[in-house]
């Protein structure tokens, strides 16, 4: 039997669909979540798509974080579940303190939406142990607020704690994107950063959308390493687990 | 009662009768009284009849003419038609799809973020309405001088509208127009068509059947804001920038709008209702009495059970409300249960707000019971007003020649000196021609994990998740030859938005149209009307296609006169394979580059024209429609067969732009950041008459195509059994030519066309011009040019 991945769906989240259609392409069985669930149905990783969460009124993501499914998903996080926030996922992660820094609105002010190319600073992760060699993922943005941001100590910390998952990359060389002004980072993040992982290496987001670029018909198929990666992952420490209750029962 | 159209800048006498205030005229108002027996109708009625019998609402000047339209039947898949909230045609597999253009243009002149967002959320609601989720958005834009603050003001607003809503609401925008004519100066057009797909089982009527029924209104709350906006905006013309009339101008909620839709759907899958109607103009009104006389069934609605937004709202400030983000609903009694859970799971407020009654009456009862309005729902709806207006075309047909332009304008150019390069590179660069990336990027165009083809080249193309199919939509208009001949204008519209359908290998399944016009109490703007109408109707039957639907709107004026007729067309239709799509960019060095179809002569209206300030009195270029129809035939049939690397429709700037446009997209490079240089070409262009028609004219029913060498004979046979002219002009990534010096590394890409024959060079010569012999330009120069244009013609920072 597939593996149950937990689609979370606020009122107003849109990237539901394409997470729905990229588990599916990935062979696992996405169970929707409603945000005012406040259990998260035995799923083995939980997925928290784009869109705007409660219309993200205030701020993106702000709203959200207190809601009742999100109160699940922290403790399933904290006892060592796999969670994957994209685009407004990732703002509600980072708002939940589930992630670190913050994700400001556009340098450009205004809001993007092109394929961009981004590359994996690590690839022996839950989210990326299946993209293999580092090289330019190619993907769509679609944001007002993308720009990640952190204060220096942080941004060092980060990267030498190797939480910097993701960067923008120029799509033709995979040269790390600059800040602002640089064709190649839509947003203006800083040092190029396009996705993090927290320390325990269990819960990740990004900005790009690995879920809508996992078939060759529409454009890209290459976010399909990351949703695979998240899924195999997902079904291996379910498995896990499955075998320790089976002999811990023995 | 207050004054509905309180018009504080235009000093109307306040002892005027209130009929006349509302927008209604005695006629008018005599006409009501016979729909009523012979009385007078009291305040709250004549509100309502003054937006239902607005322009907007009854369609009282085009009801006539839109008859005229063809239709389409049952065996064009047609499952419902115009009359309906939106077209919808069969597709196949037990699917259907929902698709229909509305303008927003008044309110996105007075106010252009809360227009165009009003206007997506409205052309939204029509579409899932019908039962269909909404898939796609395209808007169609035109603005007036790019260089006018005013302009640049518009532009931003009503781009931040369409992408604020579109992309909270998830729905992806994959395509439009963005278009500068200095007759939209004054007045702006926001037409944006939205695509929806449904199971057939699941197509819902706006119509209230079953006596008894519950009445249910559902969605957001209603307030004072958009009061009076079919009769104040949509239906008179203004002056720019009337401040007065913002609180006419209704306030969008995506959030609202997204929940409405789940809600709806959610409502239709469970088999929850009976009947669904969304709210816009008219408001309350309109939804009630539409759905009543669509079912031949009356209404009788308790005021006091609509939940508002605030206290101490008039009766007639609720019925008209246009506050938006609303749906009623018809539900039969013991699904109430159910409906008021499915609204209530979506933190919708949800209200029983009347019944449904045997009378044919739409009735509205106040707190006390006591009975504040009566009529019939038909006088409200299919029989409202309808003007027989005065047409009569101008005295003076054709634009006299500016002050100071050449008089021979035929074939101006390329000679005094001209390069055609460098026309090339200015057109590409021209504000209508160059890239639209700085306005499409702040639209989500991939949410839904469909898109195929976003914005930017050509026809937008979305495939039908679960099947091979995909959905081919495209809008365009031609407002320049409209200006010059309304007629041609229109037919020219719908030739090119069907053969950007069909030059990717789709069969256009129908037309949605939006035609703005003038004044037509004005007999030259009606006349325009008119002739914009027969144009849309002879393309369409010459080329079988149904039109299932659209809008009209009228008083499309400003001070600075009345805007270029607009016969604005959307087109969707459908791909079998939609791995078998065919893109207009080179695919592959060393493909043949062939043209179908033949230059015919007529400059007037063309991007070049304009650029060259060349007078118009040559006119434009005609259209032979079987002609058109053969073209569009035989590209599917070449697509069909698998003969087509590539395909690019000869439209705004001419066959020289095509083949930039081919270059510069070539792989689809053209929408990447920082995409490769793309693939050059060596043309050898025949030149009958003169090298600017040739180059730069638009005269339509040509195609650019690629295939691969061993291809050609099958699409020359093709062509001819289509009865077509066919020319093999040249090779894509060409680089050898008699007129380039052979450098010894590889030169970078570029596009070269050499011009041979009668009218070319030679002929130039003796006329003692200096005519470059060739055109020559490198794609990193069009590129330049292409890329940045837009932003330079706003005066938008690079971002």
């Amino acid at each position: 039997m597939s593996v149950r991945i937990g689609v979370v769906i606020f009122p107003g989240s849109n990237r539901d669909v394409d997470a729905l259609n990229a588990l599916d392409v990935s062979g696992a069985q996405a169970v929707p979540l409603w945000h005012e669930q406040a259990s998260l149905d035995s799923v083995a990783g939980v997925l928290i798509p784009g869109g705007f969460a409660y219309g993200d009124y205030l701020r993106a993501g702000v709203i959200a974080r207190f809601s009742p499914i999100m109160r699940a998903v922290a403790g399933f996080a904290a006892d060592g579940g796999l969670v994957l926030g994209i685009c407004n996922g990732f703002q509600v992660l980072t708002e939940a303190h589930l992630l670190p820094g913050a994700l400001l609105r556009n340098r450009g002010l205004r809001f993007v939406s092109r394929e961009v190319a981004i590359a994996a600073e690590r690839t022996d992760t839950a989210f990326s142990h299946r993209l293999g060699e580092r090289r330019p993922l190619r993907m769509p943005v679609a944001h007002g607020e993308g720009c990640f941001f952190a204060d220096e100590a942080t941004l060092d910390q980060l990267e030498a704690d190797g939480q910097v998952l993701f960067r923008y990359v120029d799509p033709a060389t995979g040269a790390t994107a600059g800040g602002e002004g640089d064709a190649a980072n839509p947003n203006g993040s800083l040092r190029g950063i396009a996705g993090v992982i927290n320390r325990d290496g269990n819960v990740a987001g990004l900005m790009p959308h690995p879920e809508t670029a996992v078939e060759t018909i529409l454009g890209s198929a290459d976010g399909l390493g990351i949703i695979s990666s998240f899924v195999t992952s997902a079904a291996e420490r379910e498995q896990a687990a499955g075998a320790a209750l089976v002999s811990a029962a023995r | 009662m207050t004054v509905v159209a309180e018009r504080p800048g235009t000093s109307q006498p306040t002892t005027d009768a209130l009929h006349r205030r509302l927008g209604l005229t005695d006629e008018e108002l005599a006409a009501i009284r016979d729909r009523l027996s012979g009385r007078d109708p009291n305040e709250l009625e004549l509100a309502m009849f003054s937006v239902m019998w607005s322009e907007h609402c009854s369609y009282k000047s085009s009801r006539p003419l839109l008859r005229t339209l063809p239709t389409g039947t049952a065996a064009d898949g047609v499952v419902a038609g115009p009359g309906e909230n939106a077209g919808v045609i069969s597709i196949g597999d037990g699917l259907a799809v929902a698709f229909k253009i509305e303008s927003h243009n008044h309110p996105s002149a007075v106010e252009p973020t809360q227009g165009a967002a009003t206007g997506v959320g409205g052309i939204l609601r029509d579409i899932f309405t019908m039962g269909a989720r909404p898939i796609a958005v395209l808007d169609a834009l035109r603005f007036g001088d790019p260089a006018d603050p005013r302009t640049r003001h518009l532009v931003d607003g009503v781009v931040k509208g369409v992408g604020g809503y579109g992309n909270c609401v998830g729905v992806p925008t994959i395509g439009g127009e963005l278009v500068f004519d200095p007759s939209y100066g004054g007045n702006p057009l926001v037409n944006v068509m939205a695509i929806g797909l449904l199971d057939e089982r699941d197509l819902t009527r706006a119509a209230a059947p079953g006596l008894g029924n519950h009445v249910v209104l559902f969605g957001s709350t209603t307030g004072r804001d958009g009061i009076g906006g079919a009769s104040v905006l949509a239906s008179a013309t203004f002056a720019d920038a009337d401040a007065s009339k913002r609180p006419s101008v209704q306030v969008g909620d995506p959030f609202a709008e997204k929940l409405l839709i789940e809600a709806s759907l959610e409502l239709i899958r469970n088999g929850l209702v009976v009947g669904l109607q969304d709210l816009g103009a008219g408001g309350i009104t309109c939804a009630t009495s539409e759905t009543a006389d669509r079912a031949g069934t009356g209404m009788r609605i308790e005021l006091a059970a609509i939940p508002r937004r605030e206290p101490g709202m008039e009766p007639f400030e609720v019925m008209i409300s246009e506050s938006q983000e609303r749906m009623l609903a018809i539900v039969e009694p013991d699904r109430w249960d159910a409906v008021r859970a499915v609204c209530e799971r979506w933190g919708l407020p949800v209200a029983l707000i009347g019944r449904v009654t045997a009378d044919g009456d739409l009735t509205v009862v106040g707190d006390d019971g006591a009975e504040l309005a009566r009529i019939p729902a038909a006088a409200l709806t299919s029989d409202a007003i309808v003007h027989e207006r005065v047409a009569s075309p101008p005295v003076r047909r054709r634009a006299a020649p500016a002050p100071g332009a050449p008089a021979t304008a035929s074939d101006g150019l390329p000679e005094r000196g001209m390069d055609p390069g460098a026309v090339l590179v200015a057109l590409l660069g021209s504000a209508n021609l160059a890239s639209r990336r700085a306005v499409f990027e702040q639209y989500d165009s991939t949410v839904q994990a469909n898109t195929v083809e976003g914005p930017g080249h050509g026809a937008a193309v979305i495939r039908i998740k679960g099947t091979t199919k995909g959905l081919v939509a495209a809008t365009d208009a031609n407002q320049s030859v409209g200006a010059l001949d309304p007629w041609l204008g229109a037919v020219l519209s719908v030739a090119e938005a069907t053969r950007n359908v069909a030059i990717t290998g789709a069969r256009p399944l129908g037309v949605t149209n939006c035609l703005n016009y003038g004044d037509p109490t004005r007999p030259e703007a009606f006349w325009q009307l008119a002739e914009g109408v027969r144009g849309v109707g002879d393309a369409c039957r010459a080329l079988g296609v149904p039109v299932t639907g659209g809008n009209v709107s009228l008083y499309n004026e400003s001070p600075g006169g009345a805007i270029a007729p607009t016969a604005e067309i959307g087109v969707v239709g459908l791909l079998d394979d939609v791995a078998a799509l065919v893109r207009p960019g080179w695919r592959a060095s060393g493909d043949r580059i062939l043209i179908v179809g033949e230059a015919t002569p007529g400059l007037a209206g063309s991007a070049y024209a304009d650029l060259a300030g060349l007078a118009a009195e040559d006119g434009p270029p005609s259209i032979d429609l079987e002609q058109e129809r053969r073209v569009q035939a035989f590209v599917r049939a070449a697509a069909g067969r698998g003969l087509l690397a590539s395909a690019q429709d000869v439209s705004g700037g001419g066959l020289a732009v095509a083949l930039a446009e081919c270059c510069l997209w070539a792989d689809g490079t053209g929408s990447a950041p920082s995409g490769s240089a793309g693939l050059g070409a060596l043309v050898r262009l025949p030149v009958a008459s003169s090298p600017a028609v040739d180059l730069f004219g638009e005269s339509p029913s040509r195609v650019v195509m690629s295939a691969a060498r061993r291809h050609v004979p099958a699409l020359v046979l093709l062509a001819r059994q289509h009865g077509l002219p066919i020319e093999d002009v040249g090779e894509v990534g060409g680089i050898g030519t008699s007129v380039v010096d052979e450098d010894a590394d590889a030169p970078p890409p570029r596009l070269v066309v050499e011009l041979h024959g009668a009218g070319a060079t030679g002929a130039a010569e003796d006329r003692g011009s200096r005519v470059a012999d060739a055109l020559i330009v490198g794609l990193d120069e069009l590129r330049h040019a292409w890329d940045g244009g837009l932003e330079r013609a706003l005066g938008w920072e690079r971002r």
